[in-house]
């Protein structure tokens, strides 16, 4: 899976730089933010700009990235969805779950406030 | 698209890199739709998923792990009926047991069956002799 990562005012942004996010790449991602949270990382925006298309797994990876989150005392953001990306999430509730932002600017701004 | 019937009849490895092969042949059925009077991009989209989560499914439940099994997927559209069929070879399960998610649990897994339940029309896994077949049909119109 092709990540890419920086650190924003103490907010680490991982770009999702694929079209897909299935079953067969989702599990790098779930990796990726455990790694971050285990390295003691507080605050994770996971950008999903170029995300055309996310399925259950990629849905489940999230999820999981959230729930580590919680139990690290962190925090995992969402930024940049494509509509029928976001329509998914309605799909399954998870926009209840999920704090979801227009742009990465607007999600750093929520985590410093 | 014209003609009464058209049939799709492909066999790819049980492997997730096959996904996305899988799920853009869906997706260009959608928009070769000339009837269809709904939004053809998120049909494409919705096709897209539920192949993608209907092979998943299938790799699932493959049989014991041999590198040359074979996914057999089978998309029919006669007029306005979209049926699409998946094989496997393996233990199979009964779908009218596996519950909806329970959306006040944060569970990572268990949103497949519900998504393709969510966007079809009908769904059914069946078994015959030989193998298990996950049907799934939805009315483009």
């Amino acid at each position: 899976m092709n990540l890419a990562s920086e650190t924003r005012k103490d907010v680490v942004i991982l770009y999702v730089k694929e079209e897909r996010l299935d079953a067969h790449n989702s599990t790098e991602l779930k990796s990726a933010v455990q790694k971050l949270f285990e390295d003691g990382k507080k605050n994770v925006l996971v950008d999903l700009k170029d995300v055309r298309f996310i399925d259950s797994s990629g849905l489940g990876a999230l999820v999981s990235g959230f729930k580590n989150a919680i139990s690290h005392q962190g925090n995992l953001k969402l930024s940049s969805l494509q509509s029928q990306v976001k329509s998914m999430f309605e799909l399954t509730r998870l926009h209840r779950v999920f704090e979801i932002f227009p742009s990465t600017v607007e999600a750093i701004e929520n985590f410093q406030s | 698209m014209e003609g009464n019937t058209i049939e799709v009849d492909i066999k790819v490895p049980n492997k997730t890199r096959y996904l996305s092969l899988i799920g853009k042949i869906g997706e260009d059925i959608a928009r070769e739709l000339e009837r269809y009077s709904g939004d053809k991009e998120v049909l494409a989209y919705h096709l897209n998923l539920v192949l993608t989560e209907a092979m998943v499914n299938a790799i699932k439940h493959a049989g014991p792990k041999e590198p040359e099994k074979l996914v057999r997927i089978v998309i029919t559209l006669h007029m306005d009926d979209l049926t699409i069929r998946v094989y496997d070879d393996g233990q199979g399960f009964d779908i009218n047991s596996i519950p909806a998610p329970n959306f006040e649990e944060l569970e990572d897994r268990g949103r497949g069956i519900f998504l393709i339940r969510t966007l079809m029309d009908s769904v059914c896994y069946r078994k015959n002799c030989k193998e298990n077949i996950l049907e799934m049909k939805k009315k483009l119109s």
